[in-house]
């Protein structure tokens, strides 16, 4: 991981059904769909490790309730603004 | 090291595992790409954030969302196809306090429910539609829906929506606004990242239209359905932005929110206890009796006859209720039989009661004639404690004993046929009931062998296998 990246992402690869949504929807493009397939015979989406800004958009565009979980850095972490 | 805290994660408001399967416990059943998904993501986080998760019923419809029981951690009802607005009327009413969520598909809600939708949103209730828009039939293989667009090709559609023969697509934000009663009525999309979050708003909205009591609201949502579309999950989210919402315009259709007034609270229900009065049931009226004398001792047999069909099962439960209708009670008759005319099972219910019978089935019969082992296999088990089983065997099978019931087992089959014919078992078994259960219409059963009964020769055997029966079950009883 980039140190100063603001966010974090975790795709759970076997509940992915690879249907790529969250690909297209990422602002910073870092995720993909992988070349190998899972258990269920889709290619999961994959974070690239590096570039999310924790924005959140790819979990409101995934169809799958738990696949994705979006991590944002600690609010005392960050530079600017209160923790709320 | 920078620490990070979670953002976004499953909502709490759905289960952990949903234990539809044995496998595949962390996935829906949804296709890839499904607009479901993303609905009931929105739903369950809206239901997080405010906090109902213990007072939400969730009444799901027929359709592809069918299982969103198995989905969400909520109160849920699932209903006949159409019907969910009519089931939330009267969930709500009953629970004034709860949160009640109509989920409903194009085809149940704009099809075989658009009576439902229309009078439950001009009556104002005050519940919460969520509309899932993707112009066609998803689970039934892509048939044409009332939503479906002109020149849509569909397999009910072949060469595409055609205005005079099918007719224009039903814009039902539109048609619900000519109510005066709605409260918010919006159509929102999953066509974009900035459709999305609208859409998430707007869910949120609607249910804090029923939290202040105000009445009816309704979120239409443009969703893809790429199978059924034959377009992978990206084109097909395009194609809602792109070609579904030039039929069905996105936005506020219905905003009253501002100034509806709260609905007024609904009159108490009566309590439990008033309700016979109510109805002019009175806890100790004995009902109508025909013929008889008011004055007599209570009556109140249930009665399962089982065995294979062409045993005479529902002839000898014919028998019994036609005794006590002669003899002026109360009585049902219901036969049970699988689609196979001959052979199978068969089983019929009937009651006898000297108070009117509120309902014909039989789960707990206090009496369970068993014409044959799987029968007596099936149900000895829910016969009443105290009650009384007659077995046609020459012993009941070691692993089929109860010690709360009167067991009687005898080879009424082989008596009968001592006496002519093997298929009066039935009638011996019924000596033996009213052997064993003295009933106050053991003088009609004759008469109604008479009656039933129309060949001499078997009228015989079975008058005879009636006597029969009833001295087996003395000498069982004696022994």
């Amino acid at each position: 991981m980039k140190t100063g990246d603001r966010g974090r992402v975790d795709l759970d690869s076997e509940e992915c059904k690879g249907c790529g949504l969250c690909v297209e929807a990422c602002p910073p493009k870092v995720l993909a769909l992988a070349s190998h397939l899972n258990r269920y015979g889709y290619h999961p989406a994959t974070y690239s490790g590096e570039g999310c800004t924790g924005c959140g958009i790819c979990y409101f565009a995934c169809p799958e309730p738990g696949a994705i979980v979006v991590w944002r850095l600690k609010a005392e972490a960050r530079p600017v603004a209160q923790a709320a | 090291m920078p620490e990070f805290a979670v953002l976004h994660e499953k909502p709490h408001s759905f289960y952990s595992l949903y234990e539809r399967k044995g496998e595949l416990q962390h996935q829906t059943h949804y296709c890839p790409g499904c607009g479901h998904g993303i609905v009931h993501k929105l739903v369950a986080r809206a239901i997080d954030e405010l906090g109902i998760q213990n007072r939400a019923i969730l009444v799901s419809p027929v359709g592809c969302s069918v299982f969103a029981y198995y989905y969400f951690d909520v109160g849920n009802v699932q209903v006949a196809h159409g019907r969910a607005p009519a089931v939330a009327t009267g969930v709500k009413r009953a629970h004034p306090e709860s949160i009640v969520i109509s989920y409903q598909g194009d085809g149940d809600l704009a099809a075989i429910g658009s009576a439902e939708i229309l009078h439950a949103a001009n009556r104002g209730e005050n519940i919460t539609v969520f509309f899932v828009n993707n112009a066609i039939y998803g689970m039934t293989g892509g048939q044409m829906a009332p939503t479906t667009l002109v020149g849509q090709k569909s397999t009910t559609s072949p060469f595409g929506r055609n205005v005079w023969n099918e007719g224009s697509p039903i814009k039902v934000c539109e048609l619900l606004n000519a109510l005066d009663a709605p409260v918010y009525l919006e159509r929102v999309a999953l066509g974009s990242n900035k459709q999305i979050m609208a859409a998430a708003r707007a869910v949120r909205r609607a249910l804090e239209v029923q939290m202040r009591g105000q009445g009816f609201s309704l979120i239409e949502v443009l969703s893809p359905c790429p199978t059924i579309w034959k377009k992978d999950p990206v084109e097909a989210q395009h194609w809602v932005a792109e070609e579904l919402v030039k039929t069905f315009p996105l936005g506020v259709v219905r905003d009253r929110t501002k100034d509806a007034p709260v609905r007024p609270a609904s009159a108490a229900p009566p309590a439990l206890d008033k309700i016979p009065g109510i109805l002019g049931l009175e806890q100790d009226d004995p009902g109508p009796t025909v013929g008889g004398p008011a004055a007599r001792e209570p009556v109140e047999l249930a009665v399962k006859v089982a065995g294979f069909g062409g045993q005479g099962v529902l002839l000898l439960g014919e028998v019994l209720a036609e005794a006590g209708l002669a003899s002026g009670l109360q009585v049902s008759w219901l036969p049970s039989y699988g689609p196979e005319m001959r052979s199978g099972t068969s089983n019929c219910h009937v009651r006898i009661a000297t108070r009117p019978i509120a309902s014909p089935l039989v789960l707990r019969p206090n009496v369970l004639l068993a014409m044959n082992e799987p029968s007596l296999r099936k149900f000895l088990p829910t016969v009443e404690p105290h009650g009384l089983v007659i077995y046609n065997g020459a012993a009941c099978p070691a692993d089929c004993l109860r010690p709360d019931v009167t067991l009687i087992a005898a080879p009424f089959a082989q008596l009968a046929d001592g006496l002519g014919g093997a298929r009066a078992a039935n009638i011996a078994m019924l000596g033996a009931l009213l052997e064993a259960a003295p009933v106050p219409f053991e003088s009609q059963v004759p008469n109604v062998l008479r009656k039933l009964v129309r060949s001499p020769k078997w009228l015989e055997i079975d008058l005879a296998a009636l006597a029969r029966g009833r001295q087996a079950a003395r000498q069982e009883v004696a022994s």
